[in-house]
């Protein structure tokens, strides 16, 4: 049997299981609110066409609209000015091989729950790799918070100073992408950055080194108290939107 | 003597409800300058413009000369009553609904005598202020009220069809998200109404508790749209949309279409999802009870009018909410539609505007006055006044005047 054979007849079997990761997209769900000043995200909104009614008598659908980064979604290189000149960095134009990768990760829900500011630095990943191995290249690494636990204000937590989330600092992202070689960097938050992180040099770590090597982000997921801390296969494939600068998905995990 | 106004009501849940009824609604193309004035809370009347005189009913030429150049103008509302009467049967389904009702016969001091509604305080022979309102149809009619105030006189029966008081009634204020909204919220509190209901949109975002009860509403989102009318739209007796979006920018120099769109969603868009949610059912309430399901308040800016520069696609953005405010107004009778145009608000978005400005009590206090007279069109500040002043008197020079700054 070849091992996709092999793989698919564990899937058949539930020896590997699919675990969704992926936030219903709906109009409450927050997006990210930038300053007024700067043109917003728009928000998932739905305008139904027809329910076996006048305007269709047999069938049911709906218009929906959203921004690229509304729910959970996938940023791709062109997303950030650091990205901006990379061959193949819109959602139209990344290898598909990119869209089926392995995951590890990092549990920080303790650490999150006592404190929403809290920043993942190169110290807590090497103390993970320290328990777990070295993160290999071509991996995702996923940031756990537990974030996606918490609904409404407290999930945006947004105060007069801004979000206050957890997310990485500088140093940790340039040490995941130049010293470990990951294919992205994931989190359950609206940013892969944290709530505070227009404060780091550069503002906004995970974005600027992230997409100015080429790498991607995954944002808003949910689950990831459900993956081991490595070998979870992880299924994103964003909408091949023409020149897109991301767009929301349904992000899998494998896990057996 | 005046009866107070009853205490609010709770319907009997197996009587049929009274029907949303209206007088009849037949008028000449002239007697629409009566209800033209009366949506502004004028006491105007047709003049000649050859030899003065001023007439009563509206006609295509003057009742004294034949002359056909015939204005409306504001003319002196005092009248004595010469004969009264009261209507106790009626043929006419409206007011079958709301007999006993009186009328009279007046003689203006302006020059002709008309028939007109009297209000319950008004005895035979008297002298009476005159007004001109708005019935359930939509049409201006005389009303004849005592001549000096009388307790309570806002609680007769048949000024109160003329009339949207929040007093005693349920209110829902769009957004409570800003200033103005918050202000329009505790006006209507202070004014008496039962419940105030403001609406909040994107609850996860911080800001300040709203007066009354808020409610989650956000006007871009149809599905929160529906959810709030099949929640409250049987609760709801008068809708004030305060969810005004202003932002800065010109068409040129904004260079994309995003922020045009979002001024789209809440100017047009937003309070046609709401209409079309809860405007059927405020309507079919609109003969129920004591305190009847009276009036939709729509806030727009003054520049539905004629763009200011620097504020383009917002006033294109507001005309189309003017055209469907006006379009409102005839689908959803007998309720009164009441647009209150304002001039600059007084807000963060209007910084490098210099006074005078609109403040957000000030608003309030002129939705409130305008339901309380039963006026369907206001204009708030002196700006806004200024700009439909020249409107009126010219709105081609108006539209350039502005353009050029």
């Amino acid at each position: 049997m070849s091992s996709l054979a092999a793989f698919a007849a564990d899937l058949m079997t539930g020896k590997i299981k699919v675990i969704d990761l992926t936030q219903t997209l709906s109009p409450e769900f927050p997006t990210i609110a930038l300053p007024p000043v700067f043109g917003q995200c728009a928000p998932f909104r739905m305008e139904e066409i027809s329910r076996y009614d006048d305007r269709g008598p047999a069938w049911y659908w709906n218009n929906f609209s959203c921004g690229e980064h509304t729910g959970t979604h996938f940023d791709a290189p062109i997303h950030w000015v650091s990205g901006k000149d990379l061959p193949n960095n819109t959602t139209d134009t990344i290898d598909a091989q990119n869209f089926i990768a392995p995951a590890c990760v990092i549990d920080c829900s303790v650490q999150s729950a006592a404190n929403p500011d809290f920043i993942l630095t190169v110290d807590v990943i090497k103390a993970w790799e320290a328990e777990n191995g070295r993160i290999p290249a071509g991996n995702w690494v996923f940031l756990r918070t537990d974030w996606s636990k918490r609904s409404g204000a407290d999930y945006a937590n947004v105060k007069e100073d801004g979000a206050h989330t957890p997310g990485p600092d500088p140093e940790a992202v340039q040490f995941l992408v130049e010293q470990r070689d990951v294919i992205g960097f994931g989190v359950e938050t609206i940013g892969t950055d944290a709530g505070q992180a227009h404060a780091f040099t550069p503002p906004y770590p995970a974005h600027f080194f992230m997409h100015g090597k080429g790498r991607f982000g995954l944002q808003c997921m949910t689950n990831l108290d459900r993956l081991p801390p490595k070998g979870a296969l992880i299924v994103s494939a964003p909408l091949k939107i023409q020149g897109g600068s991301g767009s929301p998905l349904r992000v899998l995990a494998l896990v057996g | 003597m005046s009866g107070t106004l009853p205490p609010r009501k709770p319907s009997d849940p197996l009587a049929v409800p009274a029907a949303p009824l209206a007088p009849p609604a037949g008028r000449s193309r002239a007697a629409l300058g009566l209800a033209a004035a009366a949506a502004r809370g004028r006491f105007a009347l047709q003049c000649c413009g050859g030899c003065g005189a001023a007439q009563y009913p509206p006609r295509d030429l003057c009742h004294r000369c034949l002359g056909p150049d015939l204005v409306w103008r504001d003319v002196a509302n005092g009248g004595t009553v010469l004969a009264m009467t009261t209507t106790r049967i009626s043929a006419d389904p409206y007011f079958r609904q709301h007999t006993p009702w009186r009328s009279g016969l007046v003689q203006l001091d302006c020059g002709p005598s008309a028939v007109a509604h009297l209000h319950r305080d008004v005895a035979g022979g008297e002298r009476v202020r005159m007004r001109l309102h708005l019935d359930k149809s939509g049409q201006g009619v005389m009303l004849a009220l005592p001549a000096v105030d009388t307790p309570d006189m806002d609680a007769d029966p048949m000024l109160r069809q003329m009339t949207c008081d929040p007093r005693g009634r349920r209110v829902l204020v769009t957004d409570g998200r800003t200033a103005f909204g918050r202000a329009m919220a505790q006006t209507m509190l202070d004014a008496g109404a039962a419940q105030v209901f403001c609406g909040i949109a994107d609850a996860w975002k911080p800001g300040p508790t709203p007066p009354g009860e808020a409610v989650d509403l956000d006007l871009t989102d149809t599905a929160s749209v529906r959810r709030l009318a099949a929640e409250f739209g049987g609760r709801i007796d008068i809708v004030i949309d305060t969810a005004l979006h202003i932002r800065p920018g010109g068409l040129l120099e904004r260079g994309d279409i995003v922020r045009a769109r979002e001024e789209m969603e809440l100017a047009f868009f937003g309070p046609l999802r709401l209409a079309q949610a809860l405007g059927p059912v405020l309507r079919g309430r609109a003969g129920d009870g004591t305190h009847a399901a009276c009036a939709w308040v729509n806030i727009l800016s003054i520049a539905a009018l004629a763009p200011m520069p620097g504020y383009t696609t917002n006033a294109a953005a507001q005309a189309a909410a003017l055209s469907l405010s006006t379009g409102l107004r005839a689908e959803l009778r007998p309720l009164k539609v009441v647009t209150a145009l304002v001039g600059p608000l007084d807000d963060a978005w209007h910084q490098a505007v210099p006074p005078p400005k609109v403040a957000p009590a000030q608003l309030a206090a002129a939705v409130l006055r305008a339901l309380k007279g039963g006026r369907e069109e206001i204009v708030v500040g002196d700006i806004a006044q200024d700009v439909m002043n020249r409107w009126i008197d010219n709105p081609a020079t108006l539209a350039r005047d502005l353009a050029s700054g």
